[in-house]
């Protein structure tokens, strides 16, 4: 399919801005009579607040409000309150402060006498589930998605037949099975069978979630760092305890986010509940690198156990996995889950059954982090095909290419219930990324060693749902002729807010720089749109645009027959012209249209809409009624099965035996993210997610006191995410570039699986360069390397986590 | 983590002469700030607060580095650590030094940290610097040195109720090349040798060096003795940037005939001062660099390692490191 905009590059209109330094982010909003907000957090892991004692810190000079848990809604257990009175680890807001600077904010902060009577508390999921181990929360030890609040408890005959070296496999709370994986293991020509640990790791946004507010005739106003704006109006005003309607709200640009900030978050509210109390006064919380760390959100980690039974060719026959996951203090994200179905699209198991425990702990909030568990799917799983592969004999791409979905993916099984999905390529991305790295070449060369150091090769996979549906598109073209495309999905920094919005400009036939995108907030009018999260904007927005730019096309055209004369089915569009098809010299412009329907009022200007819309989006449509020609609608395209993002990775180390650095020589990304809409665009996220992935494979992790409940990593230099010195300069990509058939122009997501391609091809790597050995640990850490250099044995227990 | 720092007087002095009278009417109440790179994480944590700042950078008799009479060079403090890796004197007389400051956290904070900093930088342990009332806190308790501790990051020797070690990569190079301090307050000035300027906690456990209220490192001597030697220096941290290193090395040697005639050798981030390894210079002299020395430079350089929970890896990265320097001399 041939297309104008489609698949080619082009300059997104907040790049300049953010080049440039002139973006403004939620921290850089002043107002006259501004006052600083600053929290008082625990230092305890867990705790009960006793007493609070302000006396002192009203008498700081400066002072002007206090905020404290009683005052502000506090969910259901273990939900994440704004403040809390009973905080569940190091760092959790507890008291707010507002005064006329932020010195004297924090100054009141310091003054501020609180009472807190220590609780039993745990840093290791394992611990929580040994018979009278510590509860991260009063209320159970036990939450997630779907998961009723409890507190399980196995018994020591788990932990005793497990011993150190096995994961201990009590009674789940999360099991699904389907084939029959005994009768599959007793076939299975090789059997694999590890115990694994992936860490937690920190999001490491540029931006810290910094949040401004004020209040005004009876609206809030609020500033916030995130990567959705529609999608977090309701949850934001939830939280402030107001109706959406009454929110406005200004996200214009976001400084990364990575899934931790992916609509509203209870720090986000804190402004607005202060500046309530403060008569409307603008608040400002401006949130530290420190604080980003300690109260942010982070990537679950993983206590887990897999047994894999493949047939002599390599075909994954058996799958047996159980997942243990620290949750963090809160009910976290479902990344448990992600596990199990992220095992059934890229390995297609014949056969399996999954089990899982997700464990609170007094550890950050654990919140989505780029292909959340999917990721660690990648980095815990690949390493067992490798090993399998050797044991088999058989190359290492072969045991990925057998097991791999593609073709177009109507043969490809995913999840539970083994749903279809609505197209996959993974073998393609293999096969095309092989190509192009030169796999069989570099394999064969593989182990070849230049003094200290060892040349190796890896290869990763992973996969993330990249799609939805159901979400309303808006479009107005004004009188001037201008095309206005209203987008709600946020600007998380990947550009897609505008590569999708390029699809309503197709659809009409515009000029891109006669478009203008209107974003940034609800006072744009922008419609219910999904959040800038899941790798599902270019699947979900691009569909959103596609019907409300087809509404648009289809009122234009019943403009032109009404004012030409025939029937809509005469007309064509060009050149922002209605033109008759028999003859070209009956055309009508758009700005003549846009003036038509503004005088025809009703549906064609917005004053009329969708019953099937949302109210959002109606709200959005009445704020812009009169102002030229609407096109507004619901996405009703057809949509069955699961959206894949599926990718590939390869890449070329050398390590260094003696001190166990390594170097990347060459990778090469391949995404399978359907039609290709901007080149630039997908070239950054292989990029992008390779450097991620780099970081989370061999340098991030969560370290916790198991003593004092105290957080380690509390800033980047602790946290060690990759910088541009430590990956290559140059990176290649490619894409299959197949269209989705359930888009319009066959776009699906992108982003998150391009990051556990690469994490989990260096951690294969890693394991290549020493001569096979797997880690069955993430991240694979420099002292790990050299110990196994050495022939030392590690210095952690082979299930500890959150710990060096 | 207030990241709000707390009031301090801020005296931005011109002149030698004036911070020093500055550090003497202030006493312990005043903090010397040269480019700020380790006070400032102090400051905003309100871990430490100094009453009163005396911000050195303004003075133009710490900046520079010059030739020495003796063929050696004279470094001011206040001279950045990028300056020093670019210098073409500091490269072409005393490259461990210069690839040291080069490999010191980020070019960015290369550009404002300072040789005086870095050298005189307190530990990052994070239990330390977490305001943990640890021993070097004033408290009477080691948070690192517990059955449990995470201390992947301390100390393999010279542990002393305290496990932290000296962060610095220039430190083992000066020692490595035999540097001088040169230290000045109210009293007048005086030159301290690297090897004593760094202090053991069993010596002082609330410092990391000899600089006492009122001092000011003014600069570092680097003798002739090591121009232009055979020199080595190699850093080795989870990341390329930004991360203080899990051992590094530092190493000036002269070979006359093939055989190595002297030699100095220094690790850092394996106590809390820098080590010299003078079981490997007793054994590199006189000896001709080759594949058996290596192994034996090896078996001895980390000889008497005290390993705690997390660290025994140092035990063969600190051997592999001193092979290395060896190596260098083939």
């Amino acid at each position: 399919m041939s297309y104008r905009l489609i698949g080619k590059d082009f300059t997104p209109p907040d790049l300049e801005a953010k080049v440039t330094g002139t973006a403004r982010f939620s921290e850089d909003f002043r107002a006259d009579g501004m006052a600083f907000i600053r929290i008082l957090s625990s230092p305890m892991p867990h705790a009960q607040v006793k007493d609070i004692d302000l006396s002192k810190a009203e008498r700081v000079p400066g002072f002007l409000a206090a905020l404290t848990p009683e005052e502000v809604k506090q969910p259901a257990p273990p939900g994440q309150p704004i403040l809390s009175a009973e905080p569940a680890y190091v760092g959790q807001p507890v008291i707010a402060i507002a005064a006329e600077t932020e010195q004297a904010a924090e100054d009141a902060i310091a003054a501020v006498d609180v009472e807190l009577e220590p609780l039993a508390f745990c840093v290791d999921p394992l611990e929580s589930l040994k018979p009278g181990g510590p509860n991260a929360t009063l209320g159970g030890n036990i939450s997630g998605r779907g998961i009723d609040y409890q507190e399980v408890k196995w018994t020591g005959r788990d932990f005793a037949v497990a011993g150190d070296e096995r994961l201990p496999m009590g009674n789940p709370v999360v099991e699904w099975n389907f084939g029959d994986i005994d009768k599959a293991f007793s076939e299975a020509a090789v059997v694999v069978e590890e115990s694994i640990v992936h860490a937690s790791n920190a999001h490491h946004a540029m931006e810290p979630r910094s949040a401004a507010a004020y209040w005004e005739n009876g609206k809030c106003h609020v500033w916030g760092s995130t990567q959705s704006t529609a999608f977090a109006q309701p949850s934001l005003a939830t939280l402030i305890g107001i109706p959406p309607s009454d929110l406005v709200f200004f996200a214009e640009f976001c400084g990364g986010g990575f899934g931790g900030k992916a609509a509203s978050y209870p720090l986000m509210a804190l402004p607005a509940l202060m500046s309530k109390k403060l008569g409307g006064r603008p608040c400002l919380i401006r949130v530290s690198r420190a604080e980003e760390y300690y109260n942010g959100y982070a990537r679950a980690g993983f206590q887990a156990w897999a047994k894999m039974g493949f047939r002599s060719d390599g075909r994954l026959i058996a799958a047996d996995v159980y997942v243990v996951q620290d949750l963090g203090s809160t009910s976290g994200f479902w990344d448990f889950n992600n596990v199990g179905s992220a095992t059934t699209i890229v390995f297609q198991p014949e056969n399996m059954r999954f089990r899982a425990v997700p464990v609170l702990t007094n550890t950050v909030p654990k919140g989505a982090q780029r292909g959340p568990g999917e990721n660690q799917t990648a980095n815990m799983f690949e390493p067992l095909l490798d090993k399998a592969a050797r044991e088999l004999g058989i190359d290492r791409l072969a045991i990925r290419t057998i097991n791999a979905p593609g073709g177009g993916g109507k043969d490809a099984k995913y999840g539970k219930d083994q749903g279809s999905v609505t197209s996959a390529y993974l073998r393609e991305a293999l096969e095309k990324g092989a190509e192009r790295f030169r796999w069989a070449e570099r394999a064969a060369r593989s182990g070849e060693r230049n003094g200290s150091k060892v040349r190796a090769v890896g290869i990763g996979q992973a996969y993330h749902s990249a799609g939805s549906n159901g979400f309303d598109g808006l479009v107005r073209i004004t009188p001037d002729g201008v095309l206005h495309i209203h987008t709600g999905v946020g600007n998380l920094g990947t550009f897609s807010y505008a590569s999708t919005s390029r699809v309503s400009a197709e659809v009409l036939g515009y000029d891109w720089d006669r478009c203008v995108i209107e974003r940034g907030g609800t006072a744009r009018s922008i419609p219910w749109n999904l959040g800038q999260f899941g790798s599902n904007t270019n699947f979900t927005m691009t569909r959103t645009n596609w019907v409300a730019a087809t509404d648009a096309k289809n009122k234009l055209l019943a403009i032109g027959a009404m004012e030409m004369g025939g029937e809509p089915e005469d007309y064509d569009l060009a050149d922002e012209h209605v033109v008759a098809r028999a003859d070209g010299s009956k055309r009508m412009s758009f700005a003549d249209c846009a003036s038509k329907a503004m005088a025809l009022g009703g549906g064609y200007d917005g004053h009329e809409v969708p019953e099937e819309i949302n109210p959002l989006t109606k709200a959005a449509v009445a704020a812009i009624a009169g102002t030229g020609l609407i096109g507004v609608a619901k996405d009703t395209l057809p949509k069955d099965g699961t959206v894949p993002a599926l990718a590939a990775g390869f890449i070329e180390i050398e390590l260094d035996l003696e001190t166990g650095k390594w170097e990347i020589l060459d990778y090469v990304g391949v995404a399978d993210c359907g039609t290709v809409i901007h080149p630039q665009g997908v070239a950054a996220q292989v990029r992008g997610g390779a450097v991620m992935g780099f970081g989370l494979a061999t340098s991030e992790r969560h370290v916790y006191d198991p003593a004092y409940g105290r957080p380690g990593a509390r800033g980047l230099y602790q946290a060690k995410p990759k910088t541009y010195l430590d990956v290559p300069v140059q990176m290649g990509w490619d894409a299959v570039d197949e269209p989705d058939p359930q888009n319009p122009i066959g776009a699906k997501g992108i982003g998150e699986p391009l990051e556990g391609a690469a994490s989990s091809a260096l951690i294969c790597a890693i394991s290549e360069a020493l001569g096979g050995h797997i880690f069955n640990r993430t991240p694979v850490v420099t002292d790990m390397i050299v110990n196994v250099a050495a022939g030392r044995p590690q210095s952690h227990k082979p299930l500890q986590t959150n710990c060096e | 983590m207030s990241d709000v720092m707390h009031d301090f007087e801020l005296y931005q002095p011109a002149s030698m002469a004036d911070a020093l009278e500055l550090l003497d009417d202030h006493g312990k109440n005043a903090w010397i700030v040269a480019g700020g790179k380790d006070s400032l994480d102090w400051f905003k944590d309100r871990v430490m607060t100094p009453p009163v700042l005396v911000d050195i950078s303004g003075i133009a008799e710490l900046q520079g580095i010059r030739e020495e009479a003796d063929g050696g060079l004279w470094l001011g403090a206040m001279t950045t650590l990028t300056e020093i890796a670019e210098s073409d004197l500091v490269t072409a007389k005393f490259p461990a030094l210069a690839e040291a400051a080069g490999r010191v956290a980020s070019p960015q904070i290369r550009n404002v940290g300072t040789l005086g900093g870095n050298l005189a930088q307190d530990t990052r342990c994070f239990y330390y610097r977490d305001g943990f009332p640890c021993y070097r806190a004033g408290g009477n308790t080691c948070y690192a040195n517990t059955p449990t501790a995470m201390n992947r990051e301390h100390t393999l020797f010279e542990a002393s109720r305290c496990v932290a070690v000296t962060p610095s990569d220039t430190a083992p190079a000066a020692v490595a090349l035999e540097a001088e301090m040169v230290i000045r307050n109210e009293d007048g000035e005086r030159t301290v040798k690297a090897e004593d300027f760094f202090v053991s906690p069993d010596i002082d456990i609330t410092r990391m060096t000899v600089l006492e209220p009122g001092d000011i490192l003014i600069g570092v001597r680097l003798p002739g003795k090591w121009a232009g030697s055979s020199q080595y220096f190699e850093k080795v941290a989870d990341r390329n940037v930004w991360d203080f290193a899990l051992v590094n090395v530092a190493m000036a040697a002269k070979l006359e005939g093939g055989r190595i005639s002297d030699a100095r050798i220094a690790c850092g981030a394996v106590q809390c001062t820098p080590r010299r390894l003078t079981d490997v210079e007793d054994l590199i002299k006189g000896e001709t660099p080759d594949e058996e020395l290596e192994t034996l430079v090896a078996r001895v350089a980390s000889s008497g390692a005290k390993p705690l929970n997390y660290n025994h890896f140092k035990v063969p990265l600190m051997a592999n490191l001193a092979k290395r320097a060896v190596r260098s001399l083939a």
